[in-house]
């Protein structure tokens, strides 16, 4: 017995122990795995290039999902485009502008909070303020700046988190030479923390991809072809909106498949971006 | 030896805690001045106050004045930006900043307005000599400082400060995390700089400022114990405090 050190009875724990793991493992495997599968199977095997092409039409019958794929890229560049320079600005602010740490305390508690409030809330306070009190109805733009005040804690807290890792010797550096607040800034710290920033900016458009709840109140569920300016002011559905209005109310399980593989790999190649983004400016800071 | 800068009744807190007493003293132009003594004696917080870098920390308190070049740095008016310029620092570990040898030592020129690439040019090749490490280094002006050796990146930033032209060149503890070998080059180089610079200097290891300094000041806990010329401090001292840490007897 005390040769191998370990009685039968703790050998069998230690044998079921390790076997309740494999099976957890094993169970959260196939899950992840059977999903990515089922999805892309069924998806793909409903893929045509007329669906990718084109517009629906009532009188031909014909489905296409072409208005939401512009949708989705307009209210991403349209979410990008508001909440970078106000979540970078404002980071910027907290960082390395603000005085009161206590305030700066509150507003990193509260932007973290924010960010953990489910986001069909974000959509009633949207279509309340955007669509209805500032008078842009259902429209694109409305969607976008929901997305905004949804994903500037997220943007924000990357990017102080990224500008906090500058060392403040570098800082210390650039204004031992006589350099002012906002070309040490420029010039020395926002490119040493940019590729935080980026992290941000993906982990935001993930999300913006994501998202339907809130944009079912705000962006509405139309498919007509517009252009960009036409588009944000028109109502307009993303490909999330539209899979959800295709599977629950046309009944067209084989086109919602069809976005859902889309999307899986659309995400997918986001989070490569966010990787390889990642690790180039790393080797880049690194040499 | 005329002196560049005067310091007067100077007092500085953290918060509540008084770091700096009452501290007078002039820096002769031209020369090297070395401010010794023990770890947290002051001497660090007092370098910083020459050119304002502890603007940068929060709850400090300064009074008293300190005039470089006839006029008083905390008065009101005074352009800190510009008074860095004048009066450059040298930080204790070194810290070149991520980019490229040349855009180091250029930063400071093109944040004081120079865009011409030949007048740019110009100012990195002197600097780096005047620095004594542009043999080692004109061939990777465009590699990253980063890649350097801990003494050589020492000696860019020693370059990036002088690169502003200034007349003061602080230095803080510029050689406490290198090598004997770095630590002589860089002692040499103080002692070069001299003829064109004021250089003051921190250091906690005293064979460094009996070696380099022509003045130097001991402070302890706070206050300025005794300033005289070196030779002098370091054969008879008229302290007994300065006596006893030069001796070794603390530290």
């Amino acid at each position: 017995m005390k040769k191998n050190g370990m009685s039968a009875r703790r050998r069998a724990y230690e044998i079921l122990m390790r076997g309740a793991m494999y099976l957890a493992m094993g169970i959260t495997c196939a899950l992840v795995l059977f999903l990515i599968f089922y999805v892309l199977i069924k998806g793909g095997a409903n893929i045509t290039w007329e669906l990718l092409s084109t517009t629906p039409s009532y009188l031909s019958g014909r489905i296409g999902i072409l208005p939401d794929i512009l949708n989705t890229l307009y209210i991403i560049a349209a979410t990008l485009v508001i909440v970078l320079p106000l979540g970078v600005g404002a980071a910027i602010y907290l960082t390395e502008y603000a005085e009161n740490k206590k305030v700066v305390g509150i507003i990193e508690y509260a932007a973290e909070t924010l960010s953990g409030i489910p986001s069909i809330i974000y959509g009633l306070v949207g279509m309340l303020f955007f669509c209805q009190f500032w008078g842009m109805k259902t429209s694109l733009l409305a969607g976008a700046l929901t997305l905004v005040i949804m994903n500037l804690p997220t943007i924000m807290r990357t990017t102080q988190e990224s500008l906090k890792s500058v060392p403040q010797s570098y800082r210390e550096g650039a204004f031992g030479l006589g350099a002012g607040k906002w070309r040490v800034i420029r010039t020395v710290v926002l490119p040493s923390s940019v590729d935080g920033i980026i992290t941000g900016c993906i982990l935001s458009l993930g999300r913006i991809l994501g998202e339907s709840a809130a944009l079912l109140f705000t962006a509405g569920f139309a498919h007509a072809l517009n252009g960009f300016f036409d588009g944000l002011t028109s109502a307009g559905a993303t490909l999330t909106v539209a899979l959800y209005v295709y599977a629950k109310e046309q009944g067209e399980f084989g086109v919602a498949f069809a976005i859902a593989a889309i999307l899986m790999v659309l995400t997918l190649l986001i989070n490569l971006t966010a990787t390889l983004v990642g690790r180039y400016f790393k080797k880049r800071r690194d040499i | 030896m005329s002196e560049i800068i005067k310091v007067k009744d100077l007092c500085l807190w953290y918060g509540s805690s008084q770091a700096l007493k009452n501290i007078s003293m002039d820096i002769p132009e031209r020369s090297i001045t070395a401010f010794i003594g023990p770890s947290g004696c002051g001497k660090s917080t007092f370098l910083k106050t020459l050119n304002r870098m502890n603007d940068l920390i929060p709850d400090v308190k300064i009074t008293g004045e300190v005039k470089y070049d006839g006029r008083n740095i905390y008065g009101p008016g005074v352009d800190v930006n510009d008074l860095r310029r004048e009066i450059g620092m040298v930080f204790q570990k070194p810290n070149p900043f991520p980019m490229s040898v040349y855009d180091n030592v250029a930063y400071g020129p093109r944040t004081h307005g120079i865009r011409s690439k030949a007048k740019l040019d110009e100012i990195v090749e002197k600097s780096l000599k005047n620095a004594a490490i542009w043999d080692e280094l004109k061939d990777r002006l465009k590699k990253s400082a980063l890649g350097l050796s801990g003494g050589q990146q020492q000696r860019l930033c020693i370059a990036r400060s002088i690169a502003v032209k200034p007349e003061v060149v602080l230095l803080d503890e510029p050689t406490s995390a290198l090598d004997p070998i770095s630590t002589a080059k860089i002692e040499e180089l103080i002692d070069e700089l001299k003829r064109e610079f004021t250089i003051v200097i921190v250091t906690h290891n005293m064979q460094q400022a009996a070696r380099c300094a022509d003045v130097t000041a001991f402070f302890y806990l706070g206050n300025l114990i005794e300033v005289g010329q070196t030779m002098q401090m370091f054969s008879t001292p008229n302290d007994r405090r300065t006596q006893d840490y030069i001796t070794g007897r603390f530290g």
